[in-house]
């Protein structure tokens, strides 16, 4: 029974179909590192958005860990106002056009959308890419600002600094940007954006939109310094002493995890990281053209079954493998990846190694890779993750030849820093320590967020992250 | 106050060692010399689709803000490194990475140098003989016009023994021939230091072994980011998985996989042979 508060203001109409995104069909996508999904063109955006029902109690907003005021940018929408519509996205959500490429909406918005109950839930990441890259014409400080605003006049004697410069660090950059405080951000690798530049692949984000987001920043006049390590280059303490009246950490958890099996140390097995970071960082998918080699595979196998193995298998496809098999302990219906990658994976002719576990890689001579021996798998009885658990069926083993491994099962805390700020208490699992509304750590005016509090996570939770943490430390420089 | 800046990493003075081969390179980077201390090493790019690649840094001179390296040219990236001259400027240049040298007072450390390596070590003996410890240094390469940093060397260490594979240096021979005698003579030696190429870092682990001395040695594994990102570097010590740029690049040489680390390092033998033959032939040699 529908309740009458989110009753649809015109009953009875039948509910349309979501409007499909064009994406590059597969045959052709294979062969380039292009982005697959297109976008919407300015009719099927309006279409998609006259779905929304414009709900008196909208579910949607709820599902979001930034709440963006999902009805109210969707109704501009529907005047065809995307300027009207950017402004109120970006009022609480600074990276729009990656949110809207890389979300996992299904379970986000979409998935608490009032009209998912009865049918398709309307397509708001789709909405939100649409409304970022059609205003992306705009300038910088616009993009920061929402239209008719200009920059906050920026105060030099108030400045904070940002370790790292994933999507926490320049969430909370543009936001203290945005109030006037000068922020400088201090990047370890020559290139800014974090896991958005050198984990997620081009075909799904390209680098010329994350591009755009650190342009915009560039323009609030933040400093942002590549080659510059924290705990190496820098330390914590010596920001302070430098002048900075507070620090917000967002290192990423970047440190690759292994299985522990035999012969993983073998040439051909690779963590994602390593993987992904020569062909996306060092674009290895132009070599020679660019120095930085990749690992040629014919038979590839990829363990793991989030987005980071999705976008490894992808990546290996593009690169010309001639098999690529996701070799995951559970079922299709487990994988944590989002709906839309596994099913683009699966179209682009990734196959599916479900209930089966590496027990060994083999190798040869040489000390290259050659199989890898599994073992069999059945589900069992739910465990504490509510999901069945895999249990080795006796005896049950086989061998895959492969001649390239990915490994993509997760990632620990990068020790870098940690090691070089032994005040920085952290948790159990070796993650930092922060209070859950402030994002502070038990160094005082030291603030942290994003994967190196939470564990490998997403995008937007980072984001939150960095935001919170932000306005905390807005509200302490400036007595906002 | 600690001033953040950081000035394009121009490169100030450039010393051919070994023409051709060997060069050395005196860098502007304030802020990485404020912090780098013996065992360390950058990460450079030199081009804007180029590879990022590890080396030690040398020597550093915090006042007036210079880092040093040596290279030896081998592929693409430090062909086009050795193509640099004064006033030109690294595109990146990242640093110091890695752990510092453990330096304690010892006594006696036996500081062993290979090739390329010596600078590496040069700057480890240096440490060490800045912590009060008596340097022995005992330097190798194939001939005499191919050694490095023995003035340098020569300066701090009491003594310096040099070894060549064609004999026209000092001893005709290998560094461990040397490091054997003076592990036999000597029995309060605290340390052995051995920098160079993976055989005889391999050697001097071997040779060290049965003296039960500690034995630190420095290794080239391949990397790709040097922050702990990627797992490229991983070599087996101990029969523990360590990434060589963060738990290293130092390490204990007599639990060291050699002949792992020795496979890795041909991980890639194909692709830069490409990359080498074409920038050769780009670059009319
Ligand atoms: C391949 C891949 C695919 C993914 N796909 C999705 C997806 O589809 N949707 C989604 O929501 N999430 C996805 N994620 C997860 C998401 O990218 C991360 O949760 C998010 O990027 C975390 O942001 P962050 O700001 O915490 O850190 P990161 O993005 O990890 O950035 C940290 C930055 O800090 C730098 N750094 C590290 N140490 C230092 C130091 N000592 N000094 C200076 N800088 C340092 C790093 O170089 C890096 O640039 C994916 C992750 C990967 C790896
Ligand atoms: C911690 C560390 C410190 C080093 N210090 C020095 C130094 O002081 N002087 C010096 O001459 N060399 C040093 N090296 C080795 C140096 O990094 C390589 O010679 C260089 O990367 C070769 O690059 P290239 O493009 O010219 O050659 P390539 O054609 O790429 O490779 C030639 C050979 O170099 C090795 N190599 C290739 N890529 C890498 C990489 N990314 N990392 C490490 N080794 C690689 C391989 O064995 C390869 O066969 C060091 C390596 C490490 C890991
Ligand atoms: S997006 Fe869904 S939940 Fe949100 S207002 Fe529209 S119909 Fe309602
Ligand atoms: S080089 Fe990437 S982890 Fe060491």
């Amino acid at each position: 029974m529908a309740n009458s508060d989110n009753a649809p203001k015109k009953p009875k109409k039948p509910i349309a179909p979501r409007v499909e995104m064009p994406t590059q069909p597969p045959r052709e996508r294979t062969g380039n590192f292009d982005e697959v999904a297109l976008g919407y063109t300015r009719e099927q955006a309006l279409a998609e958005a006259e779905r929304c029902l414009q709900c008196k109690k909208p579910a949607c907003v709820k599902g979001c860990p930034v709440e963006v005021p999902i009805k109210d940018f969707i109704e501009r929408l529907q005047h065809d106002d995307v300027p009207g519509a950017y402004e109120v996205i970006k009022s609480t959500n600074s990276l729009p056009a990656v949110c809207g490429r890389v979300c996992p909406q299904e379970v986000q918005c979409e998935g608490a959308c009032i009209l998912g109950k009865k049918g398709e839930p309307v397509a708001i990441g789709r909405l939100e890419r649409y409304t970022a890259d059609t205003f992306m014409a705009n300038s910088a400080c616009e993009h920061m600002n929402g239209e008719g605003r200009s920059c906050a006049p920026i105060r030099e004697d108030l400045k904070v600094a940002c370790i790292g410069s994933g999507p926490s660090s320049l969430t909370c950059a543009g936001y203290l940007s945005s109030r006037g405080i000068k922020v400088s951000v201090f990047e370890a690798l020559h290139e800014l954006g974090g896991v958005l530049v050198y984990g997620i692949p081009e075909f799904r984000l390209p680098k010329s939109i994350v591009a755009q987001e650190v342009d915009a920043l560039r323009e609030q006049q933040v400093d942002l310094l590549t080659n510059w390590v924290g705990g190496k280059t820098i330390e914590i303490s010596e920001l302070f002493e430098a002048g900075y009246k507070a620090v917000f950490v967002g290192v990423g958890a970047g440190l690759p995890r292994f299985l522990n099996i035999p012969g993983e140390n073998l040439i051909g097995v690779f963590s994602a990281n390593e993987y992904l970071t020569r062909v996306n960082l060092g674009r290895a998918y132009k070599f020679p053209e660019a120095d930085t080699p990749t690992y040629p595979g014919k038979h590839v196998a990829v363990f793991g079954a989030g987005n980071v193995a999705m976008d490894a298998a992808r990546t290996a496809v593009r690169l010309g493998a001639e098999r690529v098999s996701i070799v995951y302990r559970r079922t299709k219906g487990e994988m944590p990846a989002r709906v839309e990658e596994l099913d683009h994976a699966i179209e682009e002719g990734v196959e599916l190694q479900i209930l089966s576990s590496p027990l060994e890689f083999v190798g040869n001579e040489q000390g290259f890779l050659k199989s890898v021996i599994l073992q069999r798998m059945e589900l069992g009885e739910p465990d504490d993750s509510g999901r069945r658990r895999p249990v080795p069926i006796e005896d049950d083993r086989f061998e895959l030849e492969c001649d390239l491994a990915i490994i993509a099962v997760g990632t620990s805390p990068n020790p870098i820093l940690l090691e070089a700020s032994p005040e920085l208490k952290l948790n159990k699992w070796g993650y930092v320590k922060v209070d859950e509304t402030t994002g502070e750590t038990s160094m005082a005016n030291v603030f942290a967020g994003g994967d190196i509090v939470t564990g490998a996570a997403t995008v937007i939770s980072a984001m939150g992250a960095g935001r919170r943490a932000g306005m905390e430390i807005a509200r302490r420089l400036m007595d906002e | 106050m600690i001033e953040i800046s950081a000035p394009p990493a121009r490169i100030l003075a450039k010393e051919r060692l070994i023409p051709g081969q060997t060069s050395k390179l005196v860098i502007d980077a304030p802020h990485i010399a404020r912090k780098a201390r013996p065992g360390n090493f950058v990460i450079l790019r030199i081009a804007p689709e180029g590879e990022r690649i590890p080396l030690t840094i040398a020597d550093t001179d915090p006042e007036a803000g210079t880092v040093t390296i040596v290279y030896l040219v081998l592929g693409k990236t430090t062909a086009a490194l050795e193509q640099l001259g004064e006033g030109d400027t690294i595109l990146d240049l990242c640093g110091p990475l890695g752990k510092e040298t453990h330096i304690e007072k010892v006594g006696t450390v036996i500081c062993v140098g290979g090739g390329t390596g010596i600078a590496a070590m040069h700057h480890i003996a240096k440490g060490h003989h800045m912590a009060g410890n008596r340097v022995v240094a005992i330097v190798g390469a194939r001939s005499e016009n191919l050694l490095l940093f023995c003035d340098e060397l020569e300066s701090f260490c009491p003594e310096l023994e040099i070894c060549t594979d064609d004999g026209s240096c000092g001893h005709k021979g290998f560094v461990t021939d040397i490091l054997q005698k003076r592990l036999e003579e000597d029995s309060e030696i605290g340390e052995v230091v051995a920098v160079g190429p993976v055989p005889m870092m391999a050697a001097v682990a071997r040779v060290a072994k049965p003296f039960n001395v500690k034995t630190t040695v420095s290794l080239n594994s391949i990397m790709v980011d040097g922050i702990g990102m990627c797992g490229a570097c991983r070599v087996t010590v101990g029969g523990e998985t360590k990434f060589a740029c963060v738990d290293g690049p130092e390490f204990d040489g007599l639990q060291v996989d050699f002949n792992e680390l020795n496979k890795r390092l041909t991980a890639f033998k194909p692709q830069e042979a490409i990359s080498y033959e074409e920038w050769k032939k780009s670059h009319g040699q």
